[in-house]
């Protein structure tokens, strides 16, 4: 298992792997906002963390349908599939290091476009709490989507509607938690709440991706 | 142990392409499946290989003894031939590649990606997974597709060991890699007449 999480970390840092392309998407969203919104601090601020958010969930679904695509096409896939490791633990793994190599970025980087996007600094906390718990169930329930979509062609369009509603909580409580962290609220009922999903999404969606990817490998 | 296939049905697509397979594998033999294209030979080694399930009929071994080597090779191009080979050892719990480097005429090759390797080379090293694998039953899908005679003769070879420590392989292919120990199933004989089955896709997971 340690085996394939770092050769998946190793693939994505290679030429080609996507590393930093849904980093630099993110960038990007977050200096485009200003520009057309205008540079009144008033207004970014309030509509920072559902930008950040929006924008972390657009970063996270870019890499996505390369995450079972590849190792569909070249035969990987096959092999993992009858390797001793279970399918489930190889779609853990995957999301893991999908989750390594965007969700983390995005996490850390945040701060800083929080700072261009005039987030008070009592919600910069919020916004990488909000991000480090709520991005591995990004990438969960991602994993997921890309493995129904697995072996499809132009599956990346269909992965897109599939995951992005399914994203829906995990906007809404993970933006909740930094306006009421700016606003000086009580932020423990949407982290508790977006820890819940994350730690469901990551429990339970492994299962459920590891059966999609057996009937489509059929 | 022997492996032992009985009755065995399977189906491409939602169709039965062949039905009562029925066939003994002994440790150190060798079976070479033949038939025209499409009778179902990748299907049947599929099935055998535990990727998708039969329609009826058993088979004795465990998936957890089967190596599977199918048309593509489950290599990364950005990786080298080192990396690939140890990370295929890593994953089946193995250690030490170099043996199969040797024996698979890789050890030049070795830090080379395998995105620069010709087609033969990368079927090589396709091939050598199985050395490190270290299970016991080989399933090997038109393994010979793009090597050399000279490369042809070495895999032979290597196959040929396998057998001779106790292993066993099976295997679908149209070019005779002279192993006179083989013995030889037509599938032709086992083909299905037109019974369809129920998908096994999404429709019938769901239905």
């Amino acid at each position: 298992m340690i085996a394939l999480l770092l050769r998946d970390l190793r693939l994505a840092m290679r030429a080609g792997g996507g590393f930093g392309l849904g980093l630099a998407f993110f960038l990007l969203v977050a200096v485009l906002v200003p520009l057309g919104v205008g540079p009144e601090g008033g207004v970014l601020a309030r509509i920072a963390p559902g930008i950040l958010w929006v924008g972390a969930l657009l970063a996270c679904l870019l890499s996505l349908d390369r995450l079972f695509a590849l190792d569909h096409e070249d035969g990987s896939l096959d092999l993992l599939a009858t390797a001793p490791i279970p399918l489930e633990g190889v779609v853990a793994i995957k999301a893991l290091a999908h989750w390594l190599v965007t969700g983390l970025p995005l996490t850390l980087a945040a701060p800083l476009l929080g700072v261009l996007l005039h987030l008070p600094d009592s919600g910069q906390v919020w916004l990488v709490a909000s991000l480090a718990v709520g991005t591995p169930a990004l990438s969960s329930i991602g994993a997921f989507g890309a493995a129904l979509t697995v072996g499809l062609k132009r599956g990346g369009l269909l992965l897109s509607l599939l995951v992005l509603p399914l994203y829906v909580p995990t906007l809404i409580f993970g933006a909740e938690i930094i306006k009421r962290g700016a606003a000086g609220m009580a932020v423990e009922v949407p982290l508790l709440l977006l820890a819940g999903i994350t730690l469901g999404a990551a429990a339970a969606l492994p299962f459920a991706s590891a059966l999609a990817l057996r009937i489509n490998l059929r | 142990m022997d492996f032992v296939v009985s009755d065995l049905a399977v189906a491409r697509g939602g169709i039965c392409v062949l039905e009562g397979v029925n066939f003994t594998l002994r440790p150190g033999a060798a079976l070479v499946l033949r038939g025209p294209n499409g009778v179902g030979k990748t299907t049947l080694l599929r099935t055998l290989a535990g990727l998708q399930p039969p329609l009826e009929g058993q088979i004795s071994a465990p998936p957890e003894a089967i190596a599977y080597a199918a048309h593509a090779d489950g290599l990364k191009g950005t990786l080298s031939v080192t990396e690939n080979l140890e990370f295929w050892a890593a994953v089946h719990g193995t250690r030490g590649i170099d043996h199969a480097l040797d024996r698979m005429n890789l050890r030049d090759l070795r830090d080379r990606r395998a995105a620069n390797l010709s087609a033969g080379q990368k079927r090589r090293l396709g091939l050598a997974r199985l050395l490190v694998s270290g299970r016991p039953i080989w399933m090997l899908d038109e393994p010979t597709v793009s090597l050399d005679v000279a490369s042809v003769a070495l895999f032979a070879g290597v196959v040929r060991d396998h057998l001779g420590q106790g292993g066993s392989a099976l295997m679908a292919t149209h070019i005779d890699l002279g192993l006179s120990e083989a013995a030889v199933l037509d599938l032709a004989a086992f083909r299905a007449q037109g019974r369809v089955q129920a998908a096994h896709g999404f429709d019938e997971a769901f239905a």
